[in-house]
């Protein structure tokens, strides 16, 4: 299983795996070379280890770092004299390592999974590995990136290196074309729902298919963000012309004759025809509908015009019982429509859905609209670059006239730790949001999170319900 | 890390499908610290299961399986598919290790977690559906079980079953050898990889201070 298998037909996957094996450690592990290592704010205490312990950064060179966790996203936030003691740590293992760390409030910074693509770290080919669970989402380009705990993180400081479990692979081919208003969020909480949160547990997932070839490079990411909510370690779409028109001038990416070389290596970095998968699932996604979630699990979702489950439908005893818990905690009923349910908050942002064209995508459902008076709604863009883009492009006035907080880059509510954890949802009330996760408590204790797109999110901010985006002549 | 040889004692059994890192650790940042006294492994041993442990008054719920008096000592947490899904926050293995398990016994378990149990003294168990539904019967009764992590098997009353862990993991968890250690004694090979690899994919090895 785990020896350089160099001459059959390959998956992506593997020609990835095999590119980076330093040692074989039996029944199916390695050790792998890791390529980009990138850290955020919580991870700046493992520098407190590799202190301690007497140990260097190997390879401060392929080492990353931004702070995205714990900052606050106020956009009156002064960065001159702002500090936490996460960010202390960081910048404190900045120094006495010498890496590149993109200063919060300045060009570069953001969200880490928004940030490593858009500077050009995270590469087709390359392992690239973080202290979070998203990390998944840069796989969109080709790339083997997975999440790691912090005593792994530490191990990847002292030796650029990590062992890892060759993946069952799947294959989730997508077909079709999405209809209006539909987006590749709703095409991921559609496929999340049916493999279920652990149907595609520890696989490193390649999707494919025609409705992955036509959709731009952000909505990929979006895709892959959602392969860890699945349970998969890894989510990997082939490079393309689209992948390599994105890459190509990006700050880190290769130049020149480098970028040349790299080419040629990238523009064979597919499955090949005849590689066999532990899995395929196949979808055709024409039909589907804008997507919400309707419980505590990724898995709980509805198409907006259905109905939330009834537990009594469920055969599972299990999973019966979890649903129950699920409608108990999020305060709805089963058997009825979630349109009409009254919103408090709206989140547009997080590494799923705040990069330039979702930022675009809620601001056509705002413009010349208002925010419903109850509703507080923020926009938090993925990356400071992000943010100066959506200036550029009149977006912020959009948001802003419409009665959004318009704010700095930032995980802010996602987690619901953002600025030390002020940046949350209050108990008892609900949120529409443009994130992953629905758990129990996630966006703050007591959150109530239903999960959609940036322009379902931002229909519902100015209904002050959850609706039907269609309704509101969305044609993205 | 303490050799972790035979681990012997009593089982609480948990079977909830997919229970998240969030449920496990709801723990976040919190204002009013400061970096001087931080710590590389923070938590609160008190959040440990939250949201299933303490009623919405903040007093114990009784019911939970870790408030009842006979699993207040458990070394053993059998659990439901999926156990430790989610966020990557190590917290949750850390917590539960600092109540004293060492050993998890589920039909699956989330990735991060899977891996970050073995860094800090537990050892994570996958069995079939079936074995792990009967082991939690067994511990219904507050039972004291034995894992033999030298020969790979579980006992339980008259219930024997081997159980898979890779070698290299095996004789770490034996030897109570740290993984960064193990690794850096590979440091040639570390260095012969990279001198390679330098010339099939230059574009990877950015120059020092290039950045």
């Amino acid at each position: 299983m785990s020896a350089a298998n160099l001459t059959g037909p390959r998956t992506l996957f593997r020609k990835i795996w095999d590119a980076h094996v330093i040692a074989d450690l039996g029944d199916g592990f390695s050790l792998l070379q890791v390529d980009r290592h990138v850290v955020h704010d919580m991870g700046g205490r493992s520098f407190l280890g590799l202190k301690s312990r007497g140990l260097a950064l190997r390879h401060p060179e392929l080492t990353f770092a931004t702070a995205d966790h714990a900052i606050p996203t106020s956009p009156d936030t002064d960065w001159s004299s702002y500090s936490n003691p996460y960010l202390e740590n960081l910048r404190e293992g900045v120094k006495r390592n010498g890496f590149k760390f993109f200063e919060p409030g300045k060009p570069g910074s953001g969200v880490v999974h928004v940030v490593t693509p858009e500077q050009g770290i995270a590469l087709p080919g390359c392992t690239l590995a973080c202290g979070d669970s998203h990390t998944c989402t840069v796989g969109a380009l080709g790339a083997m990136a997975w999440g790691v705990g912090q005593s792994e993180l530490l191990h990847i400081l002292a030796t650029q290196t990590s062992v890892q479990q060759q993946a069952k692979t799947m294959r989730i081919v997508i077909e079709g074309v999405l209809s209006r208003a539909v987006t590749a969020k709703d095409m991921i909480l559609h496929i999340v729902r049916k493999v279920g949160a652990s149907g595609a547990r520890g696989c490193a997932v390649e999707f494919a298919g025609t409705a992955i070839s036509a959709m731009p490079m952000e909505g990929r990411f979006t895709i892959c963000n959602m392969a860890t909510e699945m349970g998969a370690r890894f989510g990997l779409i082939a490079p393309d012309e689209v992948t390599l028109a994105y890459l190509e001038g990006r700050p880190y990416a290769p130049a020149g004759d480098l970028w040349r070389q790299a080419l040629a290596q990238w523009r064979n970095l597919r499955s090949d025809e005849d590689a066999v998968f532990d899995s395929e699932l196949r979808f055709d996604v024409s039909e589907i509908q804008p997507q919400i979630s309707w419980g505590t699990s990724p898995d709980h979702v509805i198409g907006i015009n259905e109905v939330v489950p009834d537990p009594q439908d469920e055969a599972d005893a299990s999973k019966r019982e979890r649903m129950m818990a699920a409608l108990d905690y999020i305060g709805i009923e089963a058997g009825h429509p979630l349109i009409g349910t009254r919103i408090d908050n709206v989140f547009i942002g997080s590494c799923t859905n705040a990069r330039i064209s979702d930022l675009r995508s809620a601001a056509s459902i705002v413009k010349g609209r208002s925010v419903a008076p109850h509703v507080e709604a923020w926009i938090v863009p993925g990356s400071f670059d992000v943010k100066s883009q959506a200036e550029r492009e009149g977006l912020d006035r959009t948001f802003i006239d419409a009665g959004f907080q318009w704010r700095n880059a930032g995980c802010s509510m996602c987690g619901g730790m953002g600025d030390l954890s002020r940046e949350k949802v209050a108990p008892g009330k609900r949120i529409v949001s443009t994130t992953n996760r629905s758990f129990v408590g996630r966006q703050g204790p007591g959150s109530r999170t239903h999960l959609a797109s940036p322009a379902m999110a931002a229909a519902a901010a100015i209904a002050g319900c959850i609706v039907d985006v269609r309704d509101f002549g969305a044609t993205a | 890390m303490k050799p972790l040889i035979r681990i012997e004692g009593v089982a609480a059994p948990l079977l909830i499908d997919d229970i998240n890192t969030d449920m496990i650790a709801p723990t976040r940042p919190r204002a009013g610290m400061t970096s001087g006294k931080m710590a590389e492994k923070e938590f609160d041993p008190a959040a440990l299961f939250a949201p299933l442990r303490y009623l919405s008054d903040g007093t114990e719920n009784p019911d939970f399986i870790l408030n009842r008096p006979a699993f207040r000592t458990a070394k053993i947490l059998v659990a439901g598919r999926n156990f430790g899904c989610g966020s990557s926050r190590e917290q949750a293995v850390w917590l539960l290790a600092d109540f004293g398990i060492e050993c998890i016994i589920a039909p699956s378990f989330g990735g991060i977690f899977f891996d970050s149990c073995f860094k800090n003294g537990i050892l994570p168990v996958v069995l079939p559906e079936e074995n792990v539904r009967a082991l939690a019967a067994d511990a219904q009764q507050a039972a004291s079980m034995l894992v033999d992590v030298e020969a790979r098997r579980i006992h339980s009353g008259a219930f024997m079953r081997n159980f898979d862990l890779p070698e290299f993991r095996r004789a770490a968890l034996i030897a109570g050898v740290d993984d960064i250690e193990m690794t850096l004694r590979r440091d040639a090979e570390l260095k012969q990889f990279v001198a390679r690899d330098r010339l099939e994919r230059p574009w990877i090895y950015l120059r020092t201070g290039a950045q």
